[in-house]
Order: structure tokens, then sequence, then C-alpha cells
């Protein structure tokens, strides 16, 4: 261990966050530009494109941030649990994307700021998971018993999320919505789904860059943690 | 014939930091080590780790055949803390009935006024624990510790708080003990008092042993002399 | 001597838990006051006119009894930290999962007792008959009170060890409690309404599943949350 801090490493610009911009962005255009308006819901149909991808990135990190936690629950290894809260990080930003671009369709389309329908409700409860796992890393200083912890929380949220989609159905099939609020099956001419497609890619893309990068961070505020504590 | 207590390369490592460091050595039934050493040596971590508390991250440790953690070695074992470990709502009686019936005594009662006695500290058996003085609790402290007569006798610093009637009422119970045949290790700071019961001393530093020894014909003023230079 | 077996050790437990709570009394008197004055202000909060009292019931029970039983849960493993006592616990020749199990046993008798007691302050302070299915309503309630309670003790032992742990469990349990109050809440208002339980069993079967899964996935899980 240096006890003098070794000279600040020249920073590198981080090309693939870059790329992963730049194919949003060009998503974007697509999605604008190049894609017809809906029939029915005119331009608020656009925002689709923000509000599915983010709701498919939100669920995939939290998927991964559970599974990395569970894995470091038997492995011990920090890069795991490194991942898992950077996956954290990320997903929660995009589960609030979903939360607020809902609404932002809802308005127009359905008339109403927010609907009780299962897929949104379930979106919303994942948010709740993710702060909450977030707020327990935020209190915890050890990081051996950060990471346990966190995976422990991780896994019964992934083993909750069924719970809450089946409790949350059931209730709407007592107490349906009103018919405005229909979110079943969007029929998609091919030139929209392509479109879909591509910002699903992008989307996940972003996810991928961002999380590398939060990783990053990570590993490196670790390091410092190790060098500022370790010596003997 | 296996050694009561055994260590083999025992280690310990929290995060980056090496608490205990591949310690070896073994005590026969009626062996005492005394355990001597500066603050943040690993003493702590020596006992939990001898008491099941924490797993080692390399080596082992052994009570007779049997490994720790394991239930069968952790049953013959008694950890005098230096938390009270007690429930301050709960009077002395109840705490050590408690901790018997944890460890499976059929003779229970019997067994709690036994230890309580031998602690001199019958009379206010049936006083809530926060109603005691910090000489009492630690009285009942070690009552609790000792009530299913363990083979192994972990004690951290064990005079602490107690007066002349309740340390000489430790010292008689640990020397019947030893005579019983079972093992000691006594953390202190009090080197005369440590080495008066000892038949081994050491001195751990960053870890591991500095020094091990059988304890008789040590001069205590040459080994305080030593210890000083040691630990400096 | 042989070592108590996991039944009989966490029934030590639980017992230990009890009597501790029984000899201080704080918590359980904090969680009924808290219930009778949850359900006093509700009362203030409610235009009789616009919604009947088997309406109003439900969602005041549940929401009581959540937030009363997350005092018990708290407190649950406080008292061990205080000086240490749970090393005891660790360092006896006892199943780890005896401890998480006897705690939530403590943690459910307490909790069913605030519910032995909200429940007919609100049949008397609404005016509410509930005795017509006063059978069917205990069996909710003691389904209802398992689920939160395994899920509630085991994150209240996580988050007794960290900074904020009396606001971090309300944060991390109450996304857990909703697939369990939801449908106790709604199969309340269904019995309270004169249906008849069979009705409502697609509810009483989520309660079920989240019981079996949840008791069994925190007993599994809570050596973990452990310093190991």
């Amino acid at each position: 261990m240096t006890s003098a801090p070794a000279a600040p490493p020249v920073r590198r610009p981080d090309w693939l966050l870059l790329a992963a911009f730049a194919v949003v962005a060009a998503a974007y255009v697509r999605a604008i530009w190049f894609t017809p308006p809906d029939l029915l819901q005119g331009y608020a149909q656009k925002i689709l494109y923000v509000h599915a991808p983010s709701a498919w990135v939100a669920f995939l990190a939290f998927g991964l941030t559970a599974a990395a936690g569970a894995f470091w629950l038997f492995l011990k290894d920090p890069r795991l649990d490194r991942f898992a809260e950077s996956s954290a990080e990320v997903g929660v930003v995009f589960n609030t994307a979903v939360l607020v671009s809902g609404p932002l369709w809802g308005k127009p389309i359905w008339g109403a700021w927010w609907v009780w329908d299962a897929r949104l409700t379930l979106t919303l409860f994942l948010w709740f998971l993710f702060l909450g796992y977030l707020v327990l890393r935020g209190a915890i200083a050890d990081r051996d018993a950060r990471a346990r912890y966190a995976a422990v929380l991780g896994l019964l949220g992934a083993a909750l999320i069924p719970f809450i989609h089946l409790s949350v159905y059931l209730f709407n099939t007592q107490h349906p919505l009103p018919v405005v609020a229909n979110t079943q099956g969007i029929q998609m001419p091919p030139v929209m789904a392509k479109t879909f497609f591509f910002a699903f890619f992008a989307f996940t893309f972003l996810y991928v860059a961002l999380v590398r990068s939060r990783y990053a961070l990570a590993t490196e505020r670790d390091a410092l943690d190790d060098s500022a504590n370790g010596d003997d | 014939m296996t050694p009561l207590l055994e260590a083999e390369s025992l280690g310990r490592t929290f995060g980056a930091r090496r608490a205990v460091d591949e310690l070896t050595f073994s005590l026969d039934p009626g062996e005492c080590l005394a355990l001597f050493g500066p603050n943040g040596a690993g003493k702590t971590t020596a006992l939990r780790l001898l008491a099941g508390l924490i797993k080692p991250t390399t080596g082992t440790a052994r009570i007779g055949a049997t490994r720790l953690p394991d239930l069968a070695a952790r049953s013959r074992v008694g950890l005098i803390s230096h938390r009270s470990l007690l429930y301050d709502a709960l009077t002395a009686r109840e705490n050590v009935h408690f901790s018997a019936r944890l460890h499976g005594l059929t003779d229970a009662t019997a067994a709690t006024t036994r230890a309580l006695e031998a602690l001199r500290v019958g009379d206010r058996a049936d006083v809530p624990v926060r109603a005691l003085s910090r000489g009492l609790q630690q009285r009942v402290a070690i009552a609790r510790a000792i009530v299913h007569q363990p083979d192994v006798i972990l004690a951290d610093e064990p005079y602490t708080g107690l007066d002349e009637s309740g340390s000489a009422a430790l010292t008689g119970l640990l020397q019947e003990r030893r005579a019983a045949g079972a093992a000691l290790i006594v953390v202190t700071h009090h080197l005369q008092e440590g080495l008066a019961l000892a038949t081994h001393a050491a001195i751990l530093r960053s870890g591991r042993f500095a020094r091990y020894e059988r304890a008789a014909g040590l001069d205590l003023l040459r080994y305080a002399a030593e210890y000083r230079e040691l630990v400096a | 001597m042989t070592h108590p077996g996991l039944i009989a050790a966490s029934w030590l437990i639980a017992r230990k838990d009890l009597a501790i709570e029984f000899r201080t009394r704080s918590a359980f008197l904090s969680a009924l006051i808290l219930s009778l004055l949850a359900i006093v202000i509700f009362y203030f909060a409610w235009d009789p006119t616009a919604i009947g009292a088997a309406d109003l019931a439900p969602g005041v029970l549940w929401v009581t009894f959540t937030f009363s039983g997350l005092l018990a849960m708290h407190r649950s493993f406080g008292v061990e930290r205080q000086d240490g006592a749970i090393e005891a616990l660790l360092t006896a020749p006892i199943p780890r999962e005896a401890i998480f199990l006897g705690k939530a046993f403590a943690n459910l008798l307490f909790v069913l007792g605030v519910q032995a007691i909200a429940l007919p302050a609100v049949a008397i302070f609404y005016n509410l008959p509930v005795g017509h299915a006063l059978a069917p309503l205990a069996v909710v309630m003691v389904l209802a009170a398992i689920g939160l309670v395994s899920v509630g003790t085991l994150l209240g032992g996580l988050t007794a060890n960290t900074r904020l742990g009396e606001l971090l469990l309300p944060v991390l349990a109450l996304p857990f409690f909703v697939p369990v109050v939801m449908p106790a809440a709604q199969v309340t208002a269904h019995l309270l309404a004169g249906r008849p339980i069979a009705e409502a069993f697609a509810w009483i079967r989520i309660l079920l599943a989240f019981d079996l899964v949840f008791v069994y996935l925190c007993t599994l899980v809570f050596p973990l949350t452990l310093d190991d």
C-alpha cells in the first residue's frame, strides 16, 4: 500500500456510454420523424417508445440485481455486489422514467393521470422495492454486511413480484377499470414495431453502458476505501 | 489423545483487514491460556471464532473432534463476553435459567441456583438485571455463561467491574472448572491476574502470536517489561 | 443432555420474548393505543352518509394492524442488541432458524393480541355488527398475521443493525405487506357485507400461498442476516 496518493488517472471518455446515447438518440430520431403517428392516439403515443422500453429495463435491472445478490451469497465475490448495486441504481432511474412517462401518456389518452392497471401498478411496486433496496444499502457502512443484507432483500423482493402481480390482477378483475383505461394489446403496423424493437435495443444498450460506468465508479470507491482503511 | 481445544492456521479477515492471522495452538483438559495483547490485536475476534460466533476465513478450530462452529462444538463452550449478554428486563434467575434451557439441561432450575450461588449472587437472583449494579450484572453474566458446565470457557476480560468478593468467586470458579478438566482462555490486560491462573501465556499482536509459552517459571516483572517492549 | 431441537428452541425463545414484553408491556400498550387512536381518528375523517361503516372498517382495521404490527417487529430484535444478548443465542447449541421462528411466533401472538382488541373496538365505535362473520374473520386475521409477521420479523432483524432502523423498517416492509393486506381487507369487506367466505376463496388462496412461500423463505434466509 502506498502512502502517497497516486496521480489522478487521465479520464478517457466513456466510449461505450457515448455510443449508447448515440443509439438512443437514433432511436428517437426514428421514432419522432420516421415513424408515422398512431391513428387513434396521435403524437402522444410516441411516449410509449420511452415508457415500454424503460419498463423492460427496470425489470431486467431488478432481476439482475437479485440474481447477482443470490450469487454473491454463494461466491462472496465483491464484484457481484458492486454489479448488484450498479444495476439497482440504474434500474431505479429507468423505473422513474416509466412512472413519469406513464401519466404523460395517460392524461391525453385515458383522461386520467394514473390508472391502477396491473402492469403500471406492478411497476410502481418495483419502484418501491428499488428505493427500499437503495435506502437499505445507504444505511449500512460495513461492506460485507451491506452486501449480505442487500442480497437477502433482493431475493425477497424477487419472490414478492409474482404475489403483487397476482393480487393486483385479482383486484382488477373484481373491481374492473373504466373502459377508457384499456391497455391490452396494442396492434402495431410493421414500421412501428421495428421502431419499438429498436427502442428496446437502444435502452438495453444504454442500461449496459450505464451499469458499466457505475460499476467502474463502485470499483474505484471500494479501492479508495481499502487504501484508506487497510494500512496496518 | 486429541486436545480439548485446537486451532490450526485459524484466520479471519474482515474485508481487507486481517484480524486473526494463522493462529495455531491447542489446549488439553485442565490447561489455561492467558491471552494478552494491545487493543485491536485480534483477541476478541479470536474468542469469537472459538465460540462459534463467526466462521473462520482460513484454517479450523475444533473442540475435541468436532469442528466449530458446528452445533455440537458450540454446546461445549461458555463465552464470557465484555458485554453482559443479558436481558435487562428479566431477573438474574430468569436469564440464567433461559441459558440452561437453551443448552438442554434437564435440571435447569437446580443448575441455575448452583451457578448463581457460585458467583455469590443468589440473594439478588429475583431482581431484574437492570436494577443490579454493574459488578453484580457481571456476576450474573458469568453465571449465565457457565451454567451448563462447559468444557471450554472463553473469558474476555471477565474481572471487569468485579469487586474483591466477585473476583474471588470467579477465580474459585475458574480453578474448580480447570480441576474438573475444562480448558480456559482468559483475555485480560492484567498480567498478574492472567498469569495467576494460567498454564500458558501468549501475547497477540496484529492477529498473530508474538509470544506463546508455558506460564510456569515466568517472572512477572520481566514478562511485564518484555510485554511493554513488544507492544510499544 | 440433548440439545433442544428446532421447535423446542423456537418455543423457548418465543416464551422469553413474551416474558420480556409482558414485563415491560410498553410495546403492546403502545400498539394498542395507536390502534385505538387510529380508529377514533378515522371516525372523525369519515362522512357516514357517503360511506357505510362496513365499507370503512376493513381499511381502518388493516391499516391499523399493519402499523401497530410494525411496532412489535421493530422491537423484536432491539431487545437482543441492547446488551449483545443475541451472541448468547448464537453460541447456544440451537439451530439459527429457531431464533427467527421463536421471535416470529412471539410477534404473531402480539399482532393477534392487537387484532383481538381492535376488532371489537371497531364494532363498538362504528356500530358495526361483526358477530355473523366472526369465525371466518378470525381465520383471515390469523392467515394475514402470519404473512405480516414472517416478513416483518425478518426485515426487523435486518434493520435492527442499521442506522434509521425505525424508519427503514416500514419503508422495506410495506411493499411486502400489500399482497397480504389487500386480500385480507377485501375478504374482510366481503364478510362484513354478509357474503359467504366461499366467494372470496381466490383471495384466501393468495394469502395461503404467501404464507407458505414467505414463512419458508424467511426461515431459510434468516441465518444469512447474521454476522458470520
